[in-house]
């Protein structure tokens, strides 16, 4: 067991002629929680999209825990233990708290039914239970449909899945862009709970304050590159908005953007 | 937000969004328009439409009624527990009728005797050798056919990303065509004493409630079920789950086709005959009773208890006008009126989860 749970070497995603994300050579180690900043179009949206398996890459290597990847698709990339709350909540609002947290690998019994398989709702709400209690998140009622429960609660349930299945990297995409103080506050919580439970950590976020607050590391993306590569304790606000504006470059980036 | 409860995280939940089954709404209206039957029966027949009121008898219900009401939706009612899955995925079927239609021909053809009367079967479809088939036969046709007619459906809705609207008009339209270019319009007739048995008395209320029974199990208790709503609540996320989205929804036309076919089979059975128009508008009145029943248009939400329940709905409503001795013209104009208030109601429902979320 190496300390590095995710690295990728040369990623690259060009969308015909767009290029989207160039060589991104990335670290990410064992219980570390690493920011992915910077503007918008940046390319921090489509690393995150290369890594999960939501779209497949031009080139480039990833290597997650320890073994090479190629994930034909994000159920893969869950499968092998890497669990990611998206941007647009990948709930279904008509569906109650274990459905959406189960969704697409429910517990069931009788498989000799195929399609038609029972679905094992017992032990699918006690696990769910349980990773609410892991991450702290507190929904009275799990039976209540998503469609019934604030942005905050939503936002909960997503990232609640990270816990309830053992997941080694968790991905965020910018987890509270849609949430007020109280529940940007709350999401924030359970993230710091992650940290203390050794929970690898990819969080893509805006939110200055709240990636100084979170996390060890900080990742600078600008127009496809990597552009910088902070300790959170070697930097402050102003040098990363430098790094993300372009008017500096970390010094082992130099020509890259 | 009155009477809420605190999370550990200082979340709040409203108790008062608590969640009612729809089906009691549902449930609710039945008896609504039930107790106006009653009412107007009382004023305007001096009778009740449900229950006996004759001296003679000590029951309590109106049972010959009753019967009635039950029998006359249960063929279409069958029809309507496959739509109810098609719209819970945000789909639609409008091929059902037709496909009602051509596999009435199509499986009536096979379950035809050789000798009507001492005669030769005057419309026998097929030579002597497709005479006097074993019932198993012409039900499976039935059931062949309104699989491919769902087939073809659902390769066209989940794999060429064809509107389910303009798919299944085409084969609305292509299976009505069939219906009536397999025996040049001709009705195909005399069917063997088995095959008569399957839709013969109470037999089509009690394929429709088992089905109904074994769908409602299916849609709450499967992972089919537990996909076909994440499907119609939000595609990208059932397919960001994992979930094989166009092969889900091939399964759900499949089944939809299917449950048509068998329909098909036991309205012939019932009528002794099978002819090109049958089946006609039958697809629109499996969607009222959805729709009736609480299913949303939008996909995600519905029931088939629901869809049972919308299908009382319209039997309770075509009865109580014959009792009424009103015309069948003001019964359409009020069912029209049901259906756009059953959608208004739901599309109102909608936006107030949205404004309170």
């Amino acid at each position: 067991m190496s300390d590095i749970i995710l690295e990728t070497k040369g990623l690259t995603k060009h969308y015909g002629g767009v290029h989207a994300l160039e060589d991104a050579d990335f670290i990410l180690n064992r219980g570390e929680h690493v920011a992915i900043m910077g503007d918008n179009g940046a390319g921090k949206s489509t690393f995150v999209r290369q890594i999960t398996g939501v779209e497949q890459r031009t080139r480039g290597t990833v290597i997650f825990d320890g073994e090479e990847v190629n994930f034909a698709g994000p159920l893969d990339a869950r499968e092998a233990g890497i669990e990611t709350v998206f941007q647009t909540l990948a709930l279904a609002d008509d569906l109650n708290v274990p459905d959406n947290l189960f969704l697409g690998r429910e517990k069931t019994m009788w498989n000799f039914l195929g399609p038609f398989r029972r679905l094992n709702y017992k032990a699918m709400r006690e696990d769910t239970m349980a990773g609410l209690v892991k991450t702290g998140v507190k929904i009275p009622n799990i039976k209540n449909t998503i469609a019934n429960m604030s942005g905050g609660q939503r936002q909960c349930v997503a990232i609640a899945r990270t816990a309830t299945f053992a997941s080694k990297l968790t991905i965020m995409d910018e987890p509270t862009a849609a949430l007020g103080v109280q529940e940007t506050a709350q999401v924030e919580n359970i993230i710091r709970t992650l940290k203390e439970q050794g929970e690898s950590l990819i969080l893509v976020s805006h939110n200055m304050r709240q990636v100084f607050d979170l996390v060890d590391r900080i990742i600078v993306f600008r127009r496809g590159r990597i552009c910088a590569n902070l300790r959170k304790e070697e930097t402050d606000g102003e040098d990363v908005v430098a790094y993300i504006t372009g008017a500096k470059t970390g010094a082992e980036f130099e020509g890259a953007a | 937000m009155s009477d809420t409860s605190e999370g550990t995280g200082g979340l709040t939940f409203d108790k008062s969004k608590r969640q009612w089954p729809n089906e009691l709404n549902v449930f609710g209206a039945l008896i609504l328009i039930i107790i106006i039957f009653e009412i107007l029966g009382a004023i305007f027949m001096q009778q009740s439409l449900l229950f006996d009121t004759r001296d003679r008898f000590d029951s309590i219900f109106n049972e010959a009624r009753l019967r009635i009401i039950i029998i006359q939706v249960a063929i279409i009612g069958i029809i309507a527990i496959g739509v109810t899955q098609v719209i819970i995925t945000a789909g639609i079927d409008l091929s059902s009728g037709s496909v009602v239609g051509a596999t009435a021909m199509i499986a009536m053809s096979f379950a035809q005797v050789s000798i009507v009367n001492g005669a030769e079967n005057p419309k026998a479809i097929f030579g002597p050798a497709f005479l006097d088939l074993p019932v198993i036969v012409p039900v499976l046709v039935g059931l062949g056919v309104g699989m491919i007619a769902g087939t073809i459906n659902g390769i066209l809705v989940a794999y060429s990303r064809i509107p389910p609207f303009i798919a299944t008009l085409g084969m609305m339209l292509f299976a009505r065509g069939v219906a009536q270019w397999w025996s040049l319009g001709n009705p195909v007739s005399f069917p063997t004493e088995a095959y008569a048995v399957i839709g013969a008395g109470m037999n089509p209320v009690i394929i429709f409630l088992a089905l109904a029974v074994i769908f409602h199990l299916v849609m709450n208790y499967t992972v089919y079920g537990k996909h076909t709503y994440a499907i119609g609540s939000n595609e990208a996320a059932a397919r960001m789950s994992g979930i094989n989205v166009p092969r889900h929804l091939l399964l759900v036309y499949i089944i939809a086709g299917m449950l048509a076919g068998l329909a098909a089979v036991i309205l012939t059975s019932k009528n002794l005959t099978a002819q090109s128009g049958m089946g006609l508008s039958y697809e629109l009145e499996a969607i009222a009773m959805a729709v009736i029943g609480g299913v949303s248009l939008f996909g995600g939400r519905g029931s088939i208890i629901g869809t049972v329940i919308g299908a009382l709905i319209i039997g309770v409503i075509t009865s109580g006008f014959t009792f009424l001795r009103l015309g069948a013209f003001y019964q359409e104009m009020v069912l029209g009126a049901i259906i756009v208030g059953a959608v208004a109601l739901d599309q109102w429902q909608q936006k107030r989860a949205a404004a309170r979320a």
